[in-house]
């Protein structure tokens, strides 16, 4: 049953990562990120990992996508074929992968099997969102604050270059 | 195989009995509003169809479906189809998890039931809140797919009005998870049992009155009613994101919104007065020796509560005007979410301090 599961999430989520980059229509590329983000929210429910599969339909879903679809709306690219057909970089793109998709095939059996076996605790019996909550603020503490520092200077550089564009159109 | 049939038609039942509740609620929410805002305004309301016009939500139901179905040329087809649908499923699926009455259990045939709540999952309150959010989707695709700039300029607003509520709307409810401990509602509200000191509006140590104020108008905010329905501002914009509809396409959208405010009225009453507890410690059932039908009082309480903040709805709309664009953002932005955060910080602490106490 959760292999079937699993099956269909991966499938979806395989698919329409693809859609994304594939559509011309850039709404329905972001709808169709939409989709995955859904089937991502739904593997993690197969793992009993409820909390992150809540917070990521509400991030991701809820509050990125929106912002991207309101950007793509306001822009209005229908037919923008400046992005298409940019072989060299998909080309640049595809060495890596391929390099690690040989990695995984050549050497992924042995450790996935060895990394379910060293399962350190069943998440089911513990309270998921508690569990999360103790490992984020005492194991992984630095971590945790070092990547909120990142996205407050992500925000502050956001602002920085807005308000700069309002400085000159002003002068 | 029967005893999953079993549970499936329990289930089912539930969910059948649950969506009537709703959906009779919009009806009487429709007749209701305009007779608030006739009497508020010293008019009568509508009186034509039936005695007093309690008829009204009837003639407007079958009119709404026999309407001819119009799809504007240069519409996007599929997404003008599918962005009320969008609109309608999020609006209802969050009520799943919303607990109606005690917690009380039956047995069928080796099965137990719990009839006042369909699902009491582990993160009840979150996944309303996560279905929340897509229902912005319908909003923005409905005001898209139109091809036309009145409706697209309704969902843009739309958009940016609930991303900034709905962070307001999750901050809020923080308050009230510190001092429960969990995130399911049923959880919840079992904590707020015996007497109205003991609901997290006024529970010590942390009374949660100023994250009250906060949910109740984003919550206003969020499901685009007035002060803040800028997403159809009728001056501005004609109709906003719903101009180009027409029919059973209109309909769900406008039902859409009403369970939206339903919904959000019912976790208001289950977070902050106590969901389905009576004012007083206990029931009045429970003392008159009738302790079997004691549920009856719960959810009477439940449904007292809910109905008095639609009633708030309501008023507010007969009251307030609308609110220009940079009062709305400045107003979320630097009133609102200043007041969440600090309301966190100081729950925290007096948390913190209280268990210290103890």
């Amino acid at each position: 049953m959760s292999q079937l599961f699993f099956g269909y999430f991966a499938g979806m989520i395989a698919m329409t990562s693809i859609l994304v980059v594939a559509l011309r229509n850039p709404v329905y590329s972001a709808l169709s990120l939409l989709v995955m983000f859904f089937h991502v929210a739904g593997l993690f429910i197969t793992l009993h990992a409820e909390f992150l599969a809540a917070v990521q339909i509400i991030v991701y879903c809820g509050a990125i996508l929106v912002l991207y679809l309101f950007v793509v709306m306001l822009l209005n690219v229908k037919q923008d074929d400046r992005y298409h057909s940019q072989w060299r970089i998909a080309a640049i793109v595809c060495v890596p992968l391929v390099i690690e998709a040989i990695v995984l095939l050549a050497g992924g059996g042995g450790t996935m099997v060895s990394s379910r076996n060293a399962e350190p605790h069943d998440p089911v019996v513990t309270d998921n969102t508690l569990a999360i909550g103790q490992t984020l603020f005492s194991t992984y503490l630095f971590p945790f604050e070092v990547a909120s520092l990142v996205l407050l200077v992500a925000m502050i550089g956001a602002i920085v270059l807005a308000k700069r564009d309002i400085g000159e159109s002003d002068a | 195989m029967t005893e999953f049939g079993l549970r499936l038609a329990i289930s089912l039942t539930q969910i059948a009995a649950v969506m009537g509740v709703v959906v009779v609620t919009v009806l009487i929410l429709t007749l209701a509003e305009r007779k608030v805002l006739g009497w508020m305004q010293d008019r009568m309301g509508p009186m034509e169809v039936g005695p007093y016009g309690i008829l009204q939500p009837f003639a407007d139901a079958i009119k709404l479906f026999f309407k001819e179905d119009i799809i504007p040329a240069g519409a996007n087809k599929f997404l003008f189809t599918v962005a009320p649908i969008l609109c309608l499923i999020p609006a209802f699926i969050g009520f799943a998890v919303i607990p109606w009455g005690p917690n009380q259990t039956f047995e069928v045939d080796g099965i137990t039931v719990r009839p006042f709540v369909i699902s009491d999952i582990n993160i009840g309150i979150l996944y309303i809140l996560a279905f929340a959010s897509l229902g912005a989707y319908g909003i923005i695709l409905g005001g898209w797919a139109s091809n036309s700039k009145y409706s697209l300029l309704g969902g843009l607003r739309s958009a940016a009005q609930i991303i900034s509520y709905e962070l307001n709307v999750g901050l809020s409810i923080v308050g009230v998870l510190i001092l429960a401990g969990s995130l399911s509602l049923v959880k919840i509200t079992e904590a707020q049992t015996g007497g109205f000191w003991n609901w997290y509006l006024f529970a010590l140590p942390a009374p949660q009155i100023f994250a009250f104020v906060v949910y109740v108008i984003s919550s206003v905010a969020e499901t685009n009613r007035v002060p803040f329905d800028l997403p159809e501002a009728e001056s501005e914009l004609v109709a906003g994101f719903f101009t180009e509809y027409s029919g059973l396409r209109f309909a769900f959208f406008f039902l859409a919104e009403y369970a939206n405010m339903v919904l959000v009225s019912c976790v208001a009453a289950a977070l902050f007065l106590g969901g389905w507890n009576a004012p007083y410690p206990g029931t009045i059932m429970a003392l008159i020796g009738l302790p079997s039908v004691a549920w009856v009082e719960n959810t009477m309480w439940f449904a007292v509560k809910t109905y008095s903040f639609l009633f708030l709805f309501f008023w507010l709309r007969a009251t307030l005007p609308r609110l220009r664009y940079d009062q709305l953002m400045r107003f979320g932005w630097k009133v609102m979410l200043p007041i969440a955060l600090g309301n966190i910080v100081v729950t925290s602490l007096a948390v913190f301090f209280y268990q210290q106490m103890k």
